[in-house]
This record gives structure tokens, sequence and C-alpha cells, in this order.
């Protein structure tokens, strides 16, 4: 076949048939692929959950709920006690977002953390998936207290060793971590004397039944 | 040697796109800070490349001249798209240390300077193996790179995510300077001139 002449009609033709073929083109894949990434971002999401969350008697998990940018999974027992809270929070690192799944108990302790999204400098922020984990002086903060504990860098007065040669996402980590304790303040009075324990409780049975749909079973063994 | 071997060949070393014909250098600046980066990279791109390269050299009759660069575009900007949503369907582990990468394909001059050199000229068969070559070229080119940097940065190679890599060396030892961007350059210089030196000063 000879090459196609640059008059208007062809060039107009062209174009439109080609813009039109690779629009249903994307849009048949999109609509093929759109609830299998669905399906798949919820399992990531469930499974990041599940390891932030302590992992004794969790039974169901609410549908999250968004406070002050913060993406709150709270797990309740076989009861409707509330156990743990698992937040998703965030904070500007040294290249772009930090973005942190991190689970406190139901006093506030942290329980473990899972790093979201990170775009930190290779061999120096980028350690921070682990670093705040491993059990080396002070730079663990599994355990420690979010609402008690001084969570900053020893450096600005904290308690926590900051991350070699990184303070800046050492700061942006821990200042995520910091917003995340916004999710608890509400449920934290209630828990120190036993009257407010029941109040909150059939307070929650009650959002559980109503508005939120439960939307995952999330049964751990052990 | 026959067309078919040279155009495959041509790619890895002779007409190598990163250390010879110095196309896409923001991406491979951008995003050699490991050998892990790199290689996805690389893979990413080759892949986009041999499908458009085979669809370009397809309608290549059908597009008329002065129409042919905002048509490959939209050829390549949907094949980008199409490996995005599939990639981040079926293959999670994969969307999550390439997805950050793959919108840059669209605007990587080598999947668009393949298009117009090539593609555009020849049949089906050679752009398949054009795009095929120059992407195992890119691919090594910005593993190469990327582990180099990863090495004389950070003393480990192959790390990711929670896997620490191979180490060569404790980490402190490491220089800074090449895991941060002027170390691209530098690595990239150094590694253009032992290129250059192989294929023999002209």
């Amino acid at each position: 076949m000879k090459k196609l002449n640059s008059t208007l009609l062809n060039m107009v033709l062209s174009l439109t048939l080609i813009t039109i073929f690779a629009a249903s083109i994307l849009a048949s894949v999109y609509l093929l692929t759109k609830d299998t990434i669905e399906a798949q971002m919820l399992a990531k999401q469930t499974e990041a959950i599940g390891k932030v969350l302590p992992s004794v008697e969790v039974r169901t998990i609410v549908r999250p709920e968004t406070k002050d940018g913060l993406i709150i999974h709270k797990a309740f027992n076989a009861d409707g006690k509330l156990v743990g809270t698992a937040v998703e929070t965030s904070a500007n690192g040294f290249n772009g977002p930090l973005r942190v799944m991190v689970g406190f108990d139901k006093d506030g302790n942290i329980v473990d953390y899972i790093v979201l999204e990170q775009q930190e400098t290779p061999g120096l922020g980028a350690n921070v998936p682990l670093w705040f984990k491993t059990d080396k002086n002070d730079q663990s903060i599994i355990g420690r207290n979010v609402l008690n504990d001084n969570l900053t860098v020893k450096k600005d007065g904290g308690t926590v060793d900051a991350i070699t040669a990184a303070t800046i996402t050492s700061r942006a980590f821990l200042l995520a971590i910091d917003k995340a304790k916004l999710a608890l303040s509400e449920e934290q009075p209630s828990v120190n004397t036993g009257a407010s324990i029941i109040e909150n409780d059939s307070f929650e049975i009650q959002e559980q039944e109503v508005p939120m749909e439960v939307f995952e079973e999330n049964v751990i063994e052990n | 040697m026959n067309k078919s071997l040279k155009t495959l060949t041509a790619g890895l070393l002779r007409e190598n796109p990163t250390f010879v014909l110095v196309l896409g250098m923001c991406p491979t600046l951008a995003t050699t800070t490991s050998a892990i980066n790199g290689m996805s990279m690389g893979l990413a791109t080759a892949f986009v490349l041999i499908c458009s390269n085979i669809v370009i050299s397809l309608l290549k009759n059908l597009i008329p001249d002065k129409v042919r660069i905002p048509a490959f575009i939209v050829v390549i900007a949907s094949f980008v798209t199409v490996v995005q949503l599939v990639m981040q369907a079926y293959l999670p582990p994969l969307y999550d240390s390439l997805g950050l990468f793959i919108p840059l394909i669209v605007v990587n001059c080598i999947v668009l300077g393949r298009a117009e050199a090539f593609a555009a000229k020849n049949n089906v068969w050679y752009s398949a193996l054009d795009g095929l070559g120059m992407g195992l070229g890119f691919t090594c080119s910005l593993t190469v790179l990327g582990a180099l940097r990863e090495i004389l940065g950070t003393g480990h190679v192959f790390a990711h995510g929670e896997f620490a890599g191979f180490a060569l060396f404790p980490e402190n030892y490491g220089m800074l300077l090449f895991v941060l961007a002027p170390g691209a350059f530098i690595a990239l210089a150094y590694l253009m001139a032992i290129v250059g030196k192989l294929k023999g000063e002209k």
C-alpha cells in the first residue's frame, strides 16, 4: 500500500481513527481490569491492617473512617470491644510523600508499622521500613506509647534514634506517627473508668450495626 | 552477518541507546539509584518499545507524515496505560516496584526515537527485533549503571524492600555521592567512556 499523502482529510481521518481505536482499547482494558485492581488493593490493605494490629482476638474491622487526613481502621474482638486501631497516615519525606500504616493496641502502644509508600534516598532514608523496628539502641518504636512517649528524634529533644544521615526522613516518619495519635484521642479517656467502657462498648456496637457494614471478617488464628 | 541478527544486536552495544545514542537520559539518571530500579525501568521500557515498534510499523502507511508524531505518541501512550493497568491487576508485586516509572515511559525519547527512526521505515519483523534489541540494551545499561551506583554508594547490590541485597562491604564505607544525583552523571560518564573504548575509537 502506498503511503497516504498529508492532505487535510487524510490527516483528520487518520488521527481520528487512531485515537478512537486507542480509546476503545483503553476503555475495554480498564473495564476488564477494574474489579481485579480493586480486589488487589483491598487485599493488600487488609493484609497490611492484619500485620500492624495486635494478633489476638481480632474479629471484625469496621469500614474505615477518615479524619484529619488519616484513614482509621478500628478492630474489635468477639465481644465488640476495641482491641486496636490501624491508622494510615502520611507526611512529607525527603523526596516525596511518606505513607505509613501504623497499628496501636487499645492503650496507644505501637504494635507494628508498614511503610506503604516512600521515595527516600536509597541506602539512607530508604531504610525506613526496617529501621524503626530494629531493636538496637533507641531506634525501635515498637511497644512505645504514642500518647505518653516523646516520639521525636534525639536531635529535637526526643527519645528516638534517627536513621543515620537521614534526619529529614526520620522526622517525617515520626511526624506521621505522631499525627496518627489523633485517631486515638477520642477513645482514650473512656478506657480508664469502668462506667464509660460500657458506654463506649454499646456505642461501638451500635455503630457497627446501623451505619457501617462489616467490610472484612478478619479472623486471625492464635 | 544477516540483517535480522544485525538488527537485534545493534541495541546491545553498537547503537546502545544509553551509552552510544545517549537517548532517554532523564529516566536513566533518575531511576538508576539501585540495580533493581534500573532493571525494572529497563524491562518496562523494553516491553513498550517492542509493542509500539510493531504497531507503528504496521500503521506506517496509514499515517500521513505531517501528523506522524501525535499518532506515534497516542500509540505509545496507549500501550503504556495498558501495561500499567494489566500489571496493577495481575502482577501487583511487580507493579509496586515499577509503578512509579511506568508513566515516565511515554516521554522516554528512546521509544519515540525508534518509532521515528526505525519502525516508520522498516517492516514488522525488523521493527520487532529492533525493539527487542534496543529494549535489552537499555535494560542492560540501566542495570549496570544502577548496580555500579548502588555498590559504590551503599556497598550492597540488588537490595529491594525488606531484602537487604548482596553485601560487598559495610554500608558505612559507601560513597553517598554515588546514590545522589551527581553520582549518576559521574558513573554515566565513566561507563560511556568504557563503552566507547570497547567499540573502538573512530
